[in-house]
C-alpha cells in the first residue's frame, strides 16, 4: 500500500505517452464490453428458452403470416400439451424511435403459455375483460412512466385500422414481469380478438404459433409431425424449439461476430504490443533511477512488483475506464433498442472477464521489463551513469 | 584504539574483459575504525569506486572478506544484502541521483519504504532529516526545482533518514562548484562530528580531502595512508 504513491507518480512520468497508451487500452475494452453485451442478449435468448416450448412458424419466412385454423390442427397432434399464438404488431409509442416490441396474443393462453411472466390474477381477468385492454412489461411501465388505468396510445407502422386509423389505443390494465435477468419484459401484450376485428387486412391470420410438448414427448418428433400435416398446403411449416428459434437471429449475426471476435483478438494483440512498448521504454529511460532503488536496499522481488505494478495500474486505469463507458451506452442500448436486442446486457460475469484480462495483460505487458528491472546490475548501471 | 567498524582481509577484486581479467584492487587489507571521515584519492579507474561498492555490498570481493558491523557482507546473498544496505549504509553520489518524480521529501522517504514504519512518522523522519541538512523548506520541491548544492543535500538527507552507521559518498562535490562543495563537506563534517557517522569519501579533489581526518591513495590495486593535512 505504501508503493501506490510511488508507483502513481512513476505511471505518469511521461503524461502523453501514458495517456495514449491508456486511450488505447480504453478502446478495447469499450469493444470488449460492447461485444460481450450484444453476445448475451443471443446468447441469453436462447438459455432463457424453454426446452418443452415449439415455435411453429412459416417455412419460407418468418414474416409470412399462418392461418388461424391451424390452431386446432396443431392442438390436436399427437403430443402437443397447449399451444397459443402471437403476431407481430411494429408499432410505437410517442417516439418512432424508440422501439419496442408490441404482440397481439390471446391473455389466458399466453400467461399460461409463459409462466415465467408474472401477473396478478385480477389484472390478468380484468384485461381479458377488457377488448381494448392491454398489459405492459414492468420495464417498459417504468420507462413510459405509465399506470395501470391508464392510455396508451400505440402507432401503427404496419397494421393501419379498417377505418383507416393508424393509432391504437389501449387501456392498460396490468403490469407484468419477469423474475428471469436473462430475458426482458420489455414489451406489450394485447388482445387478439381487437386487433383481428380492427385491422385492415391480414384478417384471420397470426405470426406464428407456440405450443408446449406433452410430458414425455420427444420436441423434435412432436415438431416433425406438425411440419407433415402442413407439407404441400400454401403455408408449409417450420417447427423448431424455441432455443433454435432465438439462435436463428442470431445466426444471420453470426458471422459478424466471428469477424469482430477476430478484430478484438488483433486490438487486444496491439495492446500488448503498445502497452509493452511503453513499459520497455518507460523502463529503459531510467535504469539509473531503478539502480538507486536497488542501491537503497529495494530487493529484486520489490523491483519486479513495481514495474508490473505500473504496467497493471496502466491497463486498470484504460481497461475500467472502457468498460465504464460501455457499460453506460450498453444501459442506452438497452433502453433505445430493447426491441431489436432484448436482454442486453452487460453482466458480471463479462466484467468479471475483463477483470481478469486486465491483470493478465498488465502482467504480460509489464514481464519483460520488470524482469529486465529485477535483474538489473546495480553496478554496472551505475557505472554507465 | 577506537572500535572497527569495517574490515577488509586480502580482498581482491578482478574483471574479465573478454578473454583478459583486469584486476583493480589485489589483496587489499583495511580497518575503518567507527567515526572515522576517511578521504580516498587517486588516479582515474584506480578502484576507488569498486572499493566503496565493496564496502557497501553492491558488489563482492573475488577473494577475501568484507566485514561491516558484525555481518560479514561479502558472503551474504543478494536477497539478504539488500536489505543489509537499507539498514547500514547510505550511498551519496557524485550525480545525487535523486528520482525526478518524486518531490525532495519524498525523496528522502524512499528508504524507509523498506522498513515496519508507518507513513506519519516516516514522513516525520523524512522532515527532520531535511532539517538536519538545513533544507526543511524546501520538501515539497521536486530535484528539478533545486540547485545542484541542494540536490545533494537532500541526497544526502536520503543517505541518513534510516540512520545508517557508515556513509559512503562518491565524489560527492564532483559536480559542484567550489563554495558549494565547500558547504556540502562541512555538512559532512558535522554529520561526522556530530551525529558520529563513519564516513568513507573519494574524491578527486585535494581540497576536499582536507576536510576529512585521513586521507588514503588508491593506485595499482592497493591503498597507502597519507599523512592528514
Ligand atoms: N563492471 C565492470 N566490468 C569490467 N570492468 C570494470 C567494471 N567496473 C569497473 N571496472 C574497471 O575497474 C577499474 C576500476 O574502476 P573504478 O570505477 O573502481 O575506478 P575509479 O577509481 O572509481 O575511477 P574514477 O576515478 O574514474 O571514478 C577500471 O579500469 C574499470 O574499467
Ligand atoms: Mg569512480
Amino acid at each position: 500500500m505504501k508503493y501506490v504513491g510511488f508507483v502513481w507518480k512513476n505511471v505518469w512520468r511521461k503524461k502523453i505517452r501514458t495517456s495514449l497508451t491508456i486511450l488505447s487500452v480504453l478502446v478495447a475494452f469499450l469493444l470488449f464490453a460492447l461485444l460481450s453485451a450484444i453476445g448475451y442478449a443471443f446468447k441469453s435468448g436462447a438459455d432463457a428458452a424453454d426446452a418443452e416450448r415449439l415455435v411453429v412458424i412459416d417455412k419460407v419466412s418468418l414474416i409470412n403470416p399462418l392461418p388461424i385454423a391451424y390452431r386446432d390442427r396443431i392442438a390436436t397432434t399427437e403430443g402437443v400439451r397447449s399451444v397459443t399464438y402471437a403476431s407481430w404488431f411494429g408499432g410505437y409509442y410517442q417516439d418512432p424511435r424508440v422501439q419496442f416490441p408490441q404482440f397481439p396474443v390471446d391473455p389466458y393462453e399466453y400467461f399460461s403459455m409463459y409462466p415465467e411472466f408474472e401477473i396478478p390474477r385480477e389484472r390478468l381477468d380484468a384485461w381479458a375483460n377488457n377488448r381494448q385492454g392491454a398489459v405492459l412489461g414492468r420495464e417498459l411501465a417504468e420507462q413510459f412512466g405509465i399506470e395501470v388505468g391508464d392510455r396508451m396510445p400505440i402507432q401503427a407502422t404496419i397494421w393501419t385500422k379498417a377505418d383507416g386509423g393508424r393509432t391504437w389505443e389501449f387501456d392498460i390494465e396490468g403490469i407484468f414481469e419477469n423474475e428471469d435477468p436473462r430475458s426482458s419484459s420489455a414489451f406489450l401484450l394485447f388482445q387478439y380478438d381487437y386487433f383481428d376485428e380492427a385491422r385492415a387486412f391480414g384478417k384471420g391470420t397470426v405470426g406464428w404459433y407456440v405450443l408446449r410438448v406433452a410430458p414425455g414427448s420427444d420436441p423434435v418428433q412432436v415438431g416433425n409431425a406438425i411440419d407433415a400435416q402442413f407439407a404441400n398446403s400454401p403455408n408449409e411449416t417450420e417447427t423448431s424449439t424455441e432455443a433454435a428459434f432465438a439462435q436463428s437471429f442470431a445466426k444471420q449475426l453470426g458471422n459478424i461476430a466471428l469477424i469482430v471476435t477476430l478484430i478484438l483478438g488483433a486490438v487486444f494483440f496491439t495492446l500488448l504490443l503498445v502497452s509493452g512498448n511503453t513499459m520497455s521504454q518507460s523502463v529503459r529511460e531510467r535504469i539509473n533511477e531503478l539502480a538507486v532503488l536497488k542501491t537503497l536496499g529495494f530487493s529484486d522481488g520489490a523491483m519486479l512488483g513495481i514495474v508490473l505494478a505500473e504496467s497493471i495500474t496502466i491497463m486498470l486505469i484504460g481497461g475500467l475506464l472502457g468498460l465504464g463507458i460501455g457499460w453506460i451506452v450498453v444501459q442506452g442500448a438497452a433502453q433505445a433498442m430493447g426491441a431489436c436486442l432484448p436482454g442486453i446486457f452487460l453482466s458480471p460475469q463479462a466484467m468479471g472477464t475483463a477483470l481478469v484480462i486486465m491483470l493478465g495483460a498488465g502482467i504480460v505487458a509489464g514481464i519483460f521489463p520488470a524482469v529486465k528491472a529485477m535483474r538489473l546490475s546495480i553496478v554496472d548501471a551505475l557505472a554507465r551513469a | 584504539m577506537s572500535e572497527i567498524l569495517a574490515t577488509l582481509t586480502g580482498v581482491s577484486k578482478s574483471y574479465r574483459k573478454g578473454k583478459e581479467t583486469v584486476e583493480v584492487l589485489h589483496n587489499l587489507d583495511l580497518e575503518i575504525p567507527s567515526g572515522d571521515f576517511i578521504a580516498i584519492m587517486g588516479p582515474s579507474g584506480s578502484g576507488k569506486t569498486t572499493l566503496l561498492n565493496l564496502l557497501g555490498g553492491l558488489d563482492k570481493p573475488t577473494s577475501g572478506t568484507v566485514r561491516v558491523g558484525d555481518a560479514e557482507i561479502s558472503s551474504m546473498s543478494n536477497n539478504k544484502l539488500s536489505h543489509w544496505r537499507s539498514a547500514n549504509i547510505g550511498f551519496i553520489f557524485q550525480f545525487y541521483n535523486l528520482l525526478p518524480v518524486l518531490t525532495a521529501q519524498k525523496n528522502v522517504e524512499l528508504p524507509l519504504l523498506l522498513t515496519s514504519l508507518g507513513g506519519k512518522e516516516r514522513t516525520n523522519r523524512a522532515q527532520i532529516a531535511l532539517d538536519v541538512v538545513g533544507l526543511g523548506e524546501r520538501a515539497r520541491h521536486y530535484p528539478r526545482e533545486l540547485s545542484g548544492g541542494q540536490e545533494q543535500r537532500v541526497a544526502i538527507a536520503r543517505a541518513i533518514v534510516s540512520d545508517p552507521a557508515l556513509l559512503l559518498c562518491d565524489e560527492p562535490t564532483g559536480d559542484l562548484d567550489r563554495e558549494t562543495a565547500d558547504e556540502i563537506l562541512k555538512l559532512l563534517q558535522i554529520l561526522n562530528r556530530e551525529h558520529g557517522k563513519t564516513i568513507v569519501m573519494v574524491t578527486h579533489d585535494a581540497r576536499a580531502a582536507g576536510y576529512a581526518n585521513r586521507s588514503m591513495i588508491c593506485d595499482k590495486g592497493s591503498l597507502e595512508h597519507r599523512e592528514a593535512t
